[in-house]
């Protein structure tokens, strides 16, 4: 049958442009240091990879972007050589095309539903969004967008992640006031605090954010609302038309065992903070950071592959990192790109295996974990097959340093001093879902502080849609 | 830039500082801290506020110079600034009148219990204070003290001043002689702390102690500050740093404190180095 169907189709395909790998470093010349891991497409491989995009007219891969990026529109521009062009078309809806280009989930994004994909690997939109977006930064080409003439409004941006800096940007093009509030020392939320440097440079991030301070946003740092300033205050007292609540999900969860407090024992949120906020892993920096030689990282989300791989950069060569996960290699919730990055760097995967307690010698320190055996049984809420103890598997794993990467939960400053904000009992903030506005009038939110842990781009989505409202509820009010 | 409007080295290896920090100085209540960044390579230090001006825009606080970023920020001068302050953290002192309360005072832990004395008293209670140092030179606030206490007990390890003796050991002499306590708060070193709380647990006095954790952001993100609390985790810089003294696991607090001593010990090494270097 397969050989009379051959027979009967002689005709020769076109020879395909496979796509186009994005060249890296190696694995042991990168984990000696911070520096970016991946090296971005050049010219020519990204004319290269830009020829295989269909330009359909349907344009899936727009509708699978959260903030609408034109993808066939950039990469068109890509093909005909203009790569400020290209990245100012996606500058249209994303002020961070480098960053996005960087982090975001394309396989399950834009790629995901590109038609190409159908019948081939699909066009690597986010290489080619980092290409365009790096050479126009490398150019010092970027412009500013236009903006329109002052409204006299003002709004109150809390945090400065994806989200915030998203909803800043729409609004400042309107030609609103724009004051935004963080509580570090820096502008950027999780892209400074919470992803490496060799993931995600940080003068990137910074160059990108720049924008929006070139655009007139006032920045306020160290300002904790619901501490330094609440929300009402800014309303009542400051002059605030409407606030936008971009404060994500700050608050790491613990696994709750037996031992827990042990020195040794951190948040992924504490390690990667003072590596990547507080430049641990430079000697001029005060901040100190501990890696031993055995670390163990509980999760296996994307924070999860950061921490192992800062973990295992921190420690040096002698150091063995492992990442520990109840379920299986196929469950793991982080891209399989990280997941790939970190195997090829050395990181142990101890999977199916779930921690009872930790141990601590005189010290107090952590030296041991109890952990047991998991085998996978039938399909649970989420879909992923449940993990399920095997019974007298308890054995002892070495380890003198422990990350835990398990998520985290919206922090309370905001919901304690506006109890007229309604909350859900996980303390993510409930909104319309066409416009991010909450139960208090004027006030708005979107981002983590909403969904709960989820990814950068989600965010941005969220800061356009609530861009939007807050835009129209400024026009009416 | 927040502006040092003021120093004064008030003991040996104890500063005073007086900050230009107008929206701290506005919102604080007694019994918070905020975190100060020196300059871009410091680290994140969490220091309770002694006392704020709002009309000047102000807040003091106390630094006792104890290891590599204390010493650093003991060096900064009038005029000078430091680069970040957040503020202000932390639950601020559950105020209100509880009758005759007992503020021990250990050390540097002094700055900390002052405000809280202070706002004890303006709620109507009858404050006692025991202010406790290992000797006369180190003694602070001694002044500020005596006009918020109705009684002021000066305590000093080695007699050089007051009475001779531990603070706990004060207030164990005081229930002995069987005087009415309604509310104890303890704070200084840890070792203290756990003494007063070991002093008061027999006769079931509410006791409160302000936990000094480390931690970086200082609001909810690290979890560095993690402390015990009977059967819970709680973190120091958003659940605290006050918490009953009798559920808090002060041995697990101690170890923490002795984490970082190996990259504290190499960084005042760096310190002395450099100073001998530029002596030459």
């Amino acid at each position: 049958m397969a050989e009379e169907k051959r027979t009967r189709s002689p005709r020769k395909k076109p020879d395909r442009i496979p796509r186009q790998e994005m060249p890296v470093r190696s694995a042991q010349d990168r984990i000696q240091d911070f520096e970016e891991v991946a090296l971005g497409f050049d010219a020519v491989l990204a004319q290269k990879e830009a020829q295989r995009c269909l330009q359909c007219p349907k344009q899936p891969c727009v509708d699978g972007c959260p903030v609408s990026v034109d993808i066939t529109g950039f990469i068109h521009l890509i093909t005909e050589g203009d790569f400020i062009g290209a990245a100012r078309k996606i500058k249209e809806t994303n002020l961070l095309p480098a960053v996005c280009g960087r982090v975001c989930p394309q396989e399950e994004q834009c790629e995901q539903v590109c038609v190409v994909g159908k019948i081939d690997e699909p066009v690597a939109i986010g290489r080619l969004e980092r290409f365009v977006a790096d050479y126009e930064r490398n150019q010092g080409t970027v412009v500013l967008p236009e903006v329109a003439p002052p409204s006299g409004k003002k709004v109150a941006i809390i945090g400065s992640g994806p989200a915030g800096i998203t909803v800043s940007y729409e609004l400042l093009q309107a030609g609103h006031k724009v004051t935004i509030f963080e509580a570090l020392h820096e502008l950027g939320g999780v892209l400074i605090y919470g992803i490496p440097e060799f993931r995600l440079p940080k003068k990137i991030v910074a160059a990108e954010i720049d924008t929006i301070k070139k655009l007139g946003a006032e920045i306020k740092l160290n300002m904790l609302i619901g501490k330094t300033r609440t929300i009402d205050q800014l309303m009542n007292d400051d002059g605030f038309d409407a606030v936008f609540i971009g404060t994500g999900s700050g608050l790491p969860m613990f696994l709750k065992l037996p031992g827990e407090n042990l020195n040794g024992i951190s948040s992924a949120n504490e390690f990667l903070t003072r590596v990547n906020l507080m430049k641990a892993y430079r000697e001029e920096y005060a901040t100190p950071v501990k890696v031993g030689k055995k670390v163990a990282v509980f999760g296996a989300g994307n924070v999860a592959m950061d921490a192992a791989r800062s973990a295992k950069r921190v420690g040096g060569d002698d150091t063995e990192v492992s990442i520990v996960y109840r379920r299986a290699r196929d469950q793991m919730p982080a891209r399989e790109e990280e997941i790939h990055h970190a195997e090829e760097e050395g990181i142990i995967f101890n999977l199916l295996t779930n921690p009872i307690r930790f141990i601590g010698d005189e010290n107090n320190h952590v030296k041991e974990i109890e952990c047991v055996k998991m085998e996978l049984g039938e399909p649970d809420d989420s879909g992923r097959r449940r993990p399920i103890t095997i019974k007298g598997s308890e054995h002892l794993v070495e380890a003198d340093t422990v990350i835990v990467a398990l998520g985290t939960m919206p922090r309370k400053f905001i919901a304690e001093t506006s109890p007229d904000i309604k909350t859900s009992n996980w303390g993510t903030f409930l909104v319309d879902e066409e416009s991010g506005e909450t139960s208090k009038k004027g006030v708005f939110a979107g981002g983590d502080i909403v969904t709960g842990s989820a990814t950068v781009i989600q965010a941005m989505g969220a800061g356009r849609v609530a861009a939007k409202a807050i835009k129209e509820y400024l026009a009416e009010n | 830039m927040y502006k040092i409007v003021s120093k004064e080295v008030l003991a040996p290896k104890i500063t005073r500082f007086s900050i230009e920090a107008p929206e701290v100085a506005k919102s604080r209540k007694p019994g918070q801290f905020v975190v100060i960044r020196a300059d871009e390579t410091s680290e994140r230090v969490p220091l309770t506020i002694v006392d704020s001006d709002p009309k000047k825009g102000t807040i003091d606080l106390i630094i006792q110079d104890a290891g590599f970023s204390t010493h650093c920020l003991t060096c900064c001068e009038e005029g000078d600034g430091f680069l970040d302050v957040l503020g202000p953290l932390g639950r601020p002192t559950d105020m209100h009148k509880y009758g005759t309360v007992v503020c021990v005072g250990g050390g540097v832990g002094t700055a900390v219990l002052y405000p809280i004395a202070k706002g004890l008293k303006e709620a109507g209670n009858t404050v006692v204070t025991i202010n406790g140092a290992r000797n006369k030179e180190l003694l602070i606030l001694e002044e500020e003290l005596a006009k918020v206490s109705d009684e002021l007990i000066i305590a000093t390890d080695d007699g050089s001043y007051g009475v001779k003796g531990f603070g706990s050991t004060i207030l164990q002499g005081m229930i002995d002689d069987k005087k009415k306590i309604d509310f104890v708060v303890a704070i200084g070193p840890t070792m203290m702390m756990k003494a007063v709380a070991e002093v008061t647990r027999p006769y079931d006095i509410e006791t409160i102690v302000s936990l000094n954790a480390i931690m970086i952001d200082g609001t909810g993100m690290c979890g560095g500050c993690r402390v015990t609390v009977g059967d819970e985790v709680k973190f120091a810089c958003v659940d605290g740093p006050e918490f009953d003294a009798h559920l808090v696991d002060f041995e697990e607090q101690i170890a923490k404190h002795h984490y970082y001593d190996e990259e504290q010990a190499c960084q005042m090494d760096k310190i002395i180095t450099d100073a001998e270097q530029e002596r030459a």
